[in-house]
């Protein structure tokens, strides 16, 4: 997969709302120099099915909400050299984990969805992957190298910590960084 | 026997999704399955909050059209205070929304479709995606990239965020006016996204004539289309009422009001998705299934009510009988024929003597005790419905988004490719991501349909009818 110069970026969206995936994308015309430096191996936003070895850069949207989306991102982990919780769902659970605060929230929320507002066949899916107990946020599961936040992270601010990154130097996130 | 291929993830989609493809005895594709997959539930951790924060966060149902949500639910919160907002304040939200469709269809044609119409069904897959287009067709990529942008900046500068600019829509009304020097940018940036989109559609017409086996095959079939449309039957986005129009372009229904949408619509479950089935309630589960959307709306719509627009409407109707186009491919071109309108209408309300007043927000707390919102985002009707506490707090959440109303359609539009594309005994990658570009064509967003999957390898795998491995794709 590695490409003459070009440094190997995965992104990936667990349980979220592709928000910051677009702040991703609001670089507009800076994503054209992106693409001289750097080779997409995985994303939502292209085919590799499958989540490549030797990955340099993985940039993680969303908390873990279900069982497929813990394997995958365990799986990310072992074949990623650096992990950046990208956006606030994978740095605290934000949104995704407001679930949390209900007692047994994974049954809570199939109820309320599937039993309690369907006017036909009331029955709560079972044949998809299973939702965990509650949502987590990323570093609850692996190791995060980098944490952005932000709902969602600013287009500038993402361009800033991948220039950095791919310059090989650590980016400073002082008055940076804000939530929400 | 379960004889199956899957295909997971769904990829350049929003969201979460894989198709299962179930075959028959005799190795055909008997049925294909679109699963949405992953679920967050908005419904119940929305109850016991403050009315006034539910435009906030239920935007984060989608980082794609977070602005219909916005007005969806300010719309709900306007009734729930009980106020008419100003009229500065509906044309700033609207034109918002111009902003948020023309960014929307952008994304899902450059960054999304069009990879698979230019650069062919069967192209390398490790190029075909937006970074692949920007290198085989820089100036096009690059086209696309602006055109979002101008509709991401209009957003920008209204609501000072580009995305979730939950700060500035408020019930009532919303936070702050508009500039002139604002206004003045986003004036001089217009011709340069009309003529884009001109090209684009140029373009895309021209593509139109390699097309023929897709435009035949994506999802091409007859049903109800619903959407809001204005009292004179034209395209309408943000206020409106519902019109049902049957198959052979019939009105079934017309100017039905959008906030008693439950008299009409009903929701129904299956086992194997996350996503919802909305279906008419007069025909019946599945019966009643009915698209929506760009597709949906312009088949409804006797007009746009800007020129350019128009035109072009005029054209596009012409592709089916009574000016209803069945195949879900022209959900692309009904995208092109919106963003056309979007810039126009822009502009429109962009001159309007009165965009530039200051009075754009009306201040009142809770006079009602149900609120019911409705706009179309871009791909479908969206509603947005909340009761409340005496004191304001949400005592029950329900919220039925665009792309649900087109599960029916998605599992019929799988199952018409796959049957067209898939022949048991030998699969390729290019003819399951035909598969994919059927649900591409749609635009579907997950996040929102399940009030929001992780991927596993694409293992395609085909089995005879004694379940036998006879074919399989890793990649």
């Amino acid at each position: 997969m590695e490409t003459a110069g070009k440094i190997n970026l995965a992104t990936m969206w667990l349980s979220g709302c592709s928000g910051c995936h677009m702040s991703f994308l609001d670089q507009d015309e800076l994503l054209i120099d992106l693409a001289r430096k750097i080779q997409l191996v995985y994303s939502p936003l292209a085919d590799i099915k499958n989540f490549p070895e030797n990955v340099t850069v993985t940039l993680v949207e969303g908390a873990v909400n279900n069982e497929e989306q813990l394997d995958l991102l365990k799986k990310a982990r072992n074949r990623t050299k650096i992990m950046i919780s990208l956006g606030d769902c994978a740095v605290t659970g934000n949104v995704t984990a407001l679930r949390n605060a209900w007692r047994d929230s994974d049954k809570a929320v199939l109820r309320r969805a599937y039993l309690e507002t369907a006017d036909f066949h009331p029955q709560i899916p079972n044949d998809i992957p299973k939702l965990l107990k509650k949502a987590y946020a990323l570093h609850e599961i692996v190791k995060v190298d980098y944490f952005i936040p932000g709902c969602p992270p600013s287009a500038g601010l993402i361009n800033y910590v991948l220039t950095e990154l791919l310059c090989g130097r650590t980016p400073n996130m002082e008055n940076r960084s804000k939530y929400g | 026997m379960n004889d199956e291929i899957v295909i997971n993830p769904i990829t350049r989609i929003e969201g979460h999704a894989k198709v299962t493809i179930l075959l028959g005895k005799d190795e055909s594709v008997k049925e294909a399955r679109f699963q949405v997959t992953d679920f967050r539930g908005f419904e119940k951790f929305c109850e016991k909050r403050p009315f006034y924060e539910m435009p906030s966060i239920t935007s984060r149902s989608c980082g794609i059209c977070p602005v219909s949500h916005l007005l969806a639910s300010a719309k709900a919160c306007d009734e729930i205070v009980a106020v008419n907002i100003p009229r500065t304040a509906t044309l700033l939200r609207r034109l918002m929304h111009m902003g948020q469709i023309i960014q929307s269809h952008a994304l899902n044609l450059f960054h999304l479709s069009f990879p698979d119409l230019l650069l062919g069904m069967d192209a390398d897959p490790a190029k075909r995606n937006i970074f692949g287009l920007l290198e085989s067709y820089p100036d096009l990529a690059r086209q696309g990239i602006r055109l979002r942008k101008f509709g991401q900046e209009i957003i920008e500068k209204l609501a000072a965020k580009r995305i979730h600019s939950s700060d500035w829509i408020v019930p009532g009304g919303v936070k702050w006016p508009l500039t002139k020097e604002k206004a003045d940018y986003l004036l001089a940036n217009l011709p340069e996204a009309l003529d884009l989109t001109l090209k684009t559609i140029s373009m895309f017409k021209d593509q139109l004539q390699n097309l023929d086996e897709e435009v035949q095959n994506f999802g091409n079939f007859p049903s109800y289309y619903m959407g809001l449309v204005t009292e004179s039957g034209g395209l309408e986005h943000y206020d409106g009422k519902i019109r049902m129009v049957d198959p052979d372009g019939k009105i079934v229904a017309d100017q039905l009001d959008p906030t008693k949408y439950f008299e009409y619509i009903g929701e129904a479950d299956e086992p194997w998705s996350y996503m919802k089935f909305p279906y008419y309630k007069p025909l019946g589960y599945p019966e009643g299934a009915y698209r929506v959307g760009p597709l949906a709306r312009l088949n409804i719509s006797s007009h746009c009510g800007t020129p350019l627009a128009d035109e072009e409407l005029r054209e596009f109707k012409k592709l089916g009988k009574n000016g209803v186009v069945q195949s879900s491919f022209h959900y692309h071109y009904a995208r092109l024929v919106e963003i056309l309108f979007c810039i126009e209408r822009a502009k429109e309300i962009l001159e309007d003597p009165e965009v530039l007043s200051e009075n754009v927000g009306a201040k009142a707390f809770v006079n009602r005790s149900e609120g019911v919102g409705v706009a179309e985002a871009p791909r479908g009707t969206l509603i947005h419905h909340y009761k409340v506490d005496k004191e304001g707090i949400t005592t029950w959440v329900n919220m039925i988004i665009a792309t649900e109303h087109n599960n029916n359609a998605f599992n019929k539009a799988v199952t018409q490719v796959a049957k067209k594309y898939i022949k048991a005994k030998q699969l390729s990658e290019g003819l399951l991501n035909r598969v994919e570009a059927v649900v591409r064509a749609f635009d579907p967003c997950l996040s929102c349909a399940t009030h929001a999957l992780g991927s596993m390898a694409l293992d395609a795998q085909l089995f005879d009818s004694e379940g036998n491995l006879i074919d399989r794709i890793i990649h």
